[in-house]
């Protein structure tokens, strides 16, 4: 939609290294082949899921309008970025932050992207990436280049990939850490982008480190992995490893991960989750969508026999020496203060006080305290962006990360520089105390921009929100400390189920109309990595949630007993006895007599489901073949767009790895391990596909794998203007057989 | 130099005091009916952030919005999509889309009293940092562009003229007229040119 879309790639050519620039160029044709017609859009939507490219509600054209469902009517028509996906309809883009680690310059260029392809607010999610909403496809190639230019991909940010490697916020300044998790993060996050290992998986999958057992920050037991730190003695030397967990997950049905081993050793890392991943690459479910994540592998297989089978792959992986590449690289990295250690501050306004209290936390280097930037709903301006990006560098060697509980955290700031760090988060209005606490909500998108979004939780956040903050100082001090998670379905990207109170978004039919509710789930333990999940209680229309959390609040404190918790206290009390003390707020008045229950917060709208739509959450099962097939055409039609620029050899070469591309995916169906030899490619796809007559059509025999094999032959001759465009024509044909020879014979299941 | 992504944001007086809550309603009835050229898709509420984009009605070709940026409430025309035509005509075209919305809001007896829609303050932004950085090379192209197109409107003693100068913030002019915007008089005056 940018008028300067067509300019972006040259003006940033020598600030893009590589392989960023290759890949968006690379998704760019991808775009421009889909517009076209000429891929599929099932494989498009999975390429552009891999990108960050992410549907949003109403990107089917249908919106409800409180009374009936309405098409809109965009520009490009019926064209289509995925299924039932409408090319003009705005998506959302994910953006990739490993760890929450940013710099102040990454932080004014996503405030200028939100600015001129968003809506002007950037959001922070609970995996600590970054989210753009309303952003049109067209921008998104323009969008990354820019990312890119300061060291931001936002490969595999969405999809059935490798998602954000995250770290807890506080790790290398934790006083309670065993040791700095941050180079590990930053190693595995590396070393799986674009693992081919991880490109086969049938649904997404979610890594998590923490420095310690006992805090939240990590949430360790709800990842497909999660490592904790720990050291173990060897002699008189002291060995850095990790109590490492597999196959835990939210979602509809939570699952805590299982501990896989006591302590894994630093250099193991790597290496097993390479395994790990080749593991449920091989044997995850592929076809029921709804049992793809590895907590079902790994619970389908048990704990042993999954490890089991992850050690004897381990044992087969050659050594590679990016492992120990990565790592090392990674823990020669340290940050440093910008300001002399200082003594804390006595003196102050009461509201200062107050932030003192609940947004700073001292760190294990003497004078230096971590400070909690508290965003509403996870939400911050393009000019807050700016302000903070000005702050971390005034305090900071711009030590900056973003959180799972939705706010940034800037670290290493020198106690006494506190007073004037405060104004100037008070000046960009970023100074809300109450980090952490029951004013501090996390609510994930819902039915503002999900497509499966059933409640509005981000409506319901600001509401309580609103609520609570005008009597927070009143609070008992217990209550303070409660954590409230809004989901908008039972999806669970809001971590409902580890919240003290949690609540994700059902619908319910009353009187002939649907009415929002909240699925009430108390219980949840946020505490020592995410350690127990909460109960669902009972739902309650959206309208009553307020009273739910003040009178279970209430009853918390009147009844509670010494050094409770409200854990312990909902264990103590009984489901049926809370139920029982809610029971009055599940029943809905007639339309006729409360109209506000019949719309949801902050959607004047009465409420419907009706268009809701198909999630991208689970991504489309696209395997690794279809991508290099999908790569075979794209790198022909770029040898066609190559020869009509006079490029001849560059145009020739082009065409031939189009055709390897091709081949390299039949032969990966039988041989995982296939490399990039050209040698090796040429005789693995004789022996499987020639010498078998796999590959023959069943009218020309084995006319198309010879062009492949002459193809070879020649392809240390050069090229002439003929033979570039005879081979152009060619490679056309033999990626045509590859697409007719998978068809003949793939798996039912990668097809389904 | 093209310039496109034209934004006008009408400085309110009322700046700050305003409830926005009832514009929900109005921006959802507006995507209902459709009543702007542009095709209009749903409503953001970002009341929550301070000094941030307010509520947003948001548009196919463009947003409209109660903005809340830099603490001025103003209502404000974002033009996404790229037009034809020269520079004046797009800087008429989203002058001209944020009058017609602040007659449209106060045509709507849901905010009558909550939102003073006089106006004596125009900000004009670029939102497109690649066409027009905001540096001395943008300023000294552009200004003269921009002021031609207020000399015509208003005559060349009528306003004074500022430009924002953080070269990090898109590339903006703010224009202060000595007596308030007489609405009905500029759009006549556009629909006659």
């Amino acid at each position: 939609m940018k008028f300067s879309n067509q300019f972006w790639k040259e003006k940033l050519k020598e600030a893009l290294v590589e392989p960023l620039g290759r890949e968006i160029d690379i998704f760019e044709t991808e775009i421009n082949l889909r517009r076209q017609g000429k891929v599929e859009e099932r494989v498009f939507a999975e390429t552009r899921l891999r990108r960050g490219v992410y549907g949003q509600r109403y990107d089917n054209g249908n919106r409800h309008d409180g009374k009936a469902i309405k098409v809109l009517e965009f520009p490009s028509g019926s064209a289509t970025k995925g299924p039932n996906t409408l090319w003009d309809a705005p998506g959302m883009q994910r953006i990739k932050v490993p760890y929450g680690g940013l710099n102040a310059s990454q932080l004014e260029v996503m405030a200028q992207l939100a600015e001129e392809y968003s809506d002007g607010v950037v959001h922070i999610t609970t995996r600590q990436d970054f989210q753009l909403h309303y952003v049109h496809i067209d921008d998104t190639p323009s969008l990354m280049r820019r990312l890119a230019a300061v060291g931001i991909t936002t490969r595999e940010a969405c999809g059935n990939s490798v998602r954000n490697v995250t770290a807890c916020p506080y790790a290398g300044v934790c006083p309670d850490e065993v040791f700095d998790v941050t180079p590990y993060a930053r190693a595995l996050s590396n070393f799986l982008l674009g693992h081919p290992d991880c490109q086969n998986f049938g649904r997404k999958f979610k890594p998590a480190f923490s420095g310690c057992k006992q805090h939240a920050c990590g949430l360790t037991s709800m990842h497909d992995i999660g490592a904790i730190a720990m050291t173990r003695r060897q002699g008189d030397k002291e060995i850095r490893g990790f109590e490492f967990y597999v196959g835990g997950g939210l979602g509809a049905v939570p699952y805590q991960a299982k501990l896989f081993e006591e302590f894994l050793p630093v250099d193991e890392l790597l290496p097993t989750t390479q395994a790990i991943a080749r593991v449920f690459a091989r044997l995850g479910e592929k076809k029921n969508r709804n049992r793809a994540r590895s907590k079902f592998l790994v619970d389908d297989l048990g704990i042993e026999k999954f490890k089991a089978l992850v050690l004897e792959e381990r044992g087969e992986l050659d050594q590679d020496p990016r492992c120990l590449q990565l790592l090392r690289e990674a823990e020669s990295c340290h940050e440093e203060p910008l300001k002399s250690a200082g003594d804390f501050p006595g003196k102050g306004s009461r509201r200062f006080q107050e932030w003192l209290k609940t947004n700073i936390r001292r760190q294990k280097q003497p004078g230096y305290v971590v400070a909690t930037v508290t965003l509403p709903l996870g939400d911050i301006s393009a000019n807050q962006l700016r302000s903070l990006a000005d702050i971390v560098r005034s305090y900071t060697r711009e030590t900056v990360r973003t959180t799972v509980e939705q706010n940034f955290v800037i670290r290493w700031v020198s106690q006494s520089d506190l007073p004037k760090l405060y104004q100037a988060l008070e000046v960009a209005c970023l100074a809300e105390p109450g980090a952490g606490n029951i004013i501090d909500i996390v609510a994930c998108p819902g039915t503002d921009t999900c497509k499966l979004g059933i409640s509005s939780s981000r409506g319901l956040g600001a509401e309580l929100r609103s609520r609570l903050t005008t009597k927070s100082l009143e609070l008992d001090a217990a209550i303070q400390a409660l954590h409230i998670k809004v989901s908008g379905c039972f999806n669970s990207c809001g971590q409902h189920h580890v919240a003290d109170l949690g609540f994700y978004g059902v619908s319910r039919k009353v009187g002939g109309y649907a009415v929002p509710h909240f699925q009430v789930v108390l219980g949840g333990q946020w505490t020592q990595n995410a350690k127990a999940y909460g109960l669902p209680i009972v739902a309650i229309p959206s309208k009553n949630i307020p009273d739910v959390v003040s009178r279970l609040a209430e009853c918390y404190v009147n009844d509670r007993l010494r050094g409770e918790s409200f854990q312990d206290f909902i264990g103590r009390s009984g489901k049926v006895k809370v139920r029982k003390l809610l029971e009055d707020l599940i029943r809905v008045p007639a339309y006729d007599v409360n109209p506000l229950y019949f719309s949801d917060w902050g959607d004047p709208r009465e409420y419907s489901i009706s268009d809701i739509g198909k999630g991208e959450c689970a991504g489309e099962v696209v395997s690794a073949v279809e991508f290099d097939l999908a790569s075979a055409e794209r790198q022909v039609f770029e040898a066609q767009v190559l020869a009509e620029e006079g490029k001849i050899q560059a145009a020739g070469e082009t065409a031939y790895n189009g055709m390897l591309y091709a081949a390299k995916g039949l032969i990966r169906l039988e041989v995982v391990d296939i490399t990039d030899d050209q040698d090796e490619i040429m005789s693995q796809f004789r022996t499987k596909y020639y010498d078998t007559q796999k590959f023959f059509d069943p009218f020309a025999g084995g006319k198309f794998a010879n062009y492949l094999f002459a193809a070879h032959r020649r392809s240390n001759e050069g090229y002439t203007l003929d033979s570039s465009r005879r081979l152009i024509e060619e490679a056309q044909l033999f990626i045509e057989a590859s697409h007719s020879c998978y068809n003949r014979i793939a798996p039912r299941v990668a097809k389904s | 130099m093209e310039l496109q992504h034209i934004n006008v944001k009408l400085h309110l007086k009322n700046s700050g005091v305003a409830d926005l809550e009832p514009l929900i309603s109005v921006f959802h009835d507006w995507v209902k009916e459709q009543s702007c050229e542009e095709i209009l898709i749903d409503v953001a509420d970002y009341r929550h952030v301070p000094g941030g984009p307010g509520i947003i009605l948001i548009g196919h070709e463009a947003d409209f919005s109660l903005d809340e940026g830099d603490r001025h409430l103003g209502v404000r025309y974002n033009r996404k999509a790229p037009l034809p035509g020269s520079n004046q005509s797009r800087f008429r075209q989203a002058l001209k889309a944020a009058l017609e919305t602040c007659n449209k809001l106060e045509a709507d007896p849901r905010l009558s009293g909550n939102l003073n829609l006089e106006c004596q303050d125009i900000e004009l932004f670029i939102n497109d940092r690649l066409l027009a950085p905001n540096d001395p090379s943008t300023h000294h192209l552009v200004i003269p562009e921009i002021q031609q197109f207020y000399d015509d409107l208003f005559g060349k003693k009528n306003y004074l003229i500022n430009h924002q100068e953080d070269p990090r913030k898109l590339f903006s002019v703010l224009v202060h007229l000595f007596q308030p915007i007489n609405r009905a008089n500029l759009l006549k005056k556009f629909a006659a040119s």
